[in-house]
């Protein structure tokens, strides 16, 4: 039987008198990996910092692990719950903080002991060995920074994944490395997945359901393989279909 | 020390020149060549290198000697005014930029209000009120310090609460207090620096401004805008009373706000 991680109901994001996200509803299943794929502004990523309590959201409901959370406050229990990847590797790590440091303070923040080996065991994890411990980010290559901040958010050993685009800034044959390392962490401990990408291919490769997004609000949530069947009911997601498909000279 | 000057020069000239003066400043408490304020009317407006290096005064107090001390006097005040402006104004900047909203929009407004005001006219009413003097001067000064620091902090820190690190900590359960004291302020530590050297140029102007109006220290304590004030009576017979503590004063700020340009283009080259 499944359980529900994470659920939504009715979530409203109102900048000024712009609705970036309209009443959006959804539930995650536990251990499930579910996609948010939308156009840019379709309020994926507003939905995704909503649920992480980096932006507000000013009605509806969030239930994390049948705990209810509103507005933007979340306590450290949260915070060992949820970790949130994000898109841009180059900004996600602190610019003056050894690797080492990096990957202490989540693990000081929550009280963690025998720290040694958690960042030893964390840095295997992604695949980079212990040579990388006392280096800084600048050191380090696009992929190697987003390996270092996936190891930052398992460190504590979060139940739920928060993916913004976690590869969109790297190129394509580091992608695909990112995106094994994603899925074997998730199959080795059971974690839950909510993956935000314009990048249909990549969401129908990692997930098992999708929500498609536009202008705020959800269009419609099908199962992965729905998209290779055709099987949808939205003109928005046909169009999106074929725009990710590319270019195609006739 | 050749190849540091050809690579960096604004950076290595500003940084001799300010050495150099606050070597002089510190000399003067222990050695001056006569003691500054020691009145020998007899040797009155003497030229340069006929009494003493620089000459002397219209009571025979000789000016290099002035000049050594008044650097001391005009230094302290600078420093002492400029690290309270520093510390306070950094410390509102950065709490504003954790709360914003309402505090953020009262605090610019009572920047605007310090700002709109001259430093000179807020010692003068300050000075009405507890007494012309050091203490005076340096608040005088570090009140219209403490908005620019407040303002500068302010848009470095808010830029630096939008970099995906600072989320990244905010995901991690860290308090806004921890965020800004291991995130924001090491990031942004370097336009401070910038900032305080170039504002220690302005603050030596300002003290001087005070003291040629009579709002800084008290006599005989020799300042150099005093200096330049009393100097305006005699011009005529003794023009070098008036351009040795001009020269002082363009000196000092010039070689800050060099030594702070030099810094910035060294800690930040983007921002040129």
């Amino acid at each position: 039987m499944t359980t529900t991680a994470l659920s939504v109901r009715d979530m409203l994001v109102v900048y000024e008198d712009f609705a970036a996200l309209n009443r959006v509803s959804l539930d995650v299943q536990h251990q499930e990996s579910f996609g948010i794929v939308g156009e840019s502004g379709s309020g994926k990523s507003t939905l995704l910092r909503a649920i992480s309590g980096l932006s507000a959201f000013q009605e509806g409901s969030l239930t994390v692990d049948s705990r209810n959370f509103n507005g933007r406050k979340r306590d450290r229990e949260f915070y060992r719950t949820v970790q949130m990847v994000f898109q841009d590797p180059y900004g996600s790590l602190h610019p003056r903080q050894t690797v080492d440091r990096l990957l202490l303070e989540p693990l000081a923040i929550h009280g963690f002991d025998n720290v040694d080996a958690r960042i030893a065991r964390a840095l295997d994890e992604v695949g980079l060995g212990s040579g990388f411990r006392f280096r800084y980010s600048h050191q380090l290559s696009g992929g190697q920074r987003q390996r270092i901040a996936i190891a930052r958010a398992l460190i504590v050993e979060p139940k739920i994944l928060l993916l913004d685009e976690p590869t969109s800034a790297l190129d394509a044959s580091i992608q695909a490395e990112i995106l094994n390392l994603l899925e074997q962490a998730r199959r080795d401990r059971s974690l839950t997945f909510v993956m935000v990408s314009h990048d249909l291919g990549v969401i129908s490769h990692m997930c098992e359901r999708l929500a498609v997004m536009k202008s705020g609000e959800i269009v419609e949530i099908l199962p992965a393989d729905a998209l290779e069947k055709r099987q949808f009911s939205a003109d928005y997601t046909r169009q999106l279909l074929v725009a990710s498909e590319g270019f195609r000279r006739d | 020390m050749i190849r540091a000057l050809r690579r960096r020069p604004v950076l290595m000239i500003g940084a001799f020149t300010t050495t150099l003066l606050t070597a002089v400043a510190l000399l003067s408490l222990f050695w001056t060549p006569f003691p500054p304020t020691k009145i020998q009317i007899l040797q009155r407006l003497k030229p340069p290198l006929e009494q003493g290096l620089l000459g002397t005064d219209q009571f025979g107090r000789d000016v290099a000697s002035m000049l050594m001390a008044g650097a001391w006097n005009s230094l302290s005040i600078a420093f002492a005014a400029v690290l309270i402006g520093a510390t306070v104004g950094t410390a509102i900047g950065l709490v504003v930029s954790v709360r914003r909203g309402w505090l953020e929009m009262l605090v610019m407004r009572a920047c605007d209000v310090i700002f709109a005001v001259p430093p000179i006219l807020s010692a003068m009413v300050l000075g009405a009120f507890i007494g012309a003097g050091r203490f005076t001067a340096i608040i005088a000064i570090a009140t219209f310090m403490v908005p620019v620091f407040a303002r500068l902090t302010l848009a470095a820190a808010l830029q630096i609460w939008t970099r995906a690190y600072v989320h990244a900590a905010i995901g991690m359960g860290r308090s806004p207090l921890k965020i800004t004291v291991v995130h924001v302020l090491p990031n942004i530590a370097n336009q401070i620096v910038v900032q305080v050297t170039i504002q220690l140029g302005l603050a030596i102007l300002t003290e001087a401004g005070l003291s040629y109006l009579g709002l800084g220290l008290a006599p005989p304590a020799p300042t150099w805008g005093r200096m330049l004030a009393d100097a305006q009576t005699f011009f005529g017979q003794a023009p070098w009373l008036a351009l040795l503590p001009g020269m002082a004063i363009a000196l000092a700020v010039t070689g800050f706000s060099l030594l702070g340009d030099g810094l910035r283009d060294m800690l930040d080259p983007r921002s040129r």
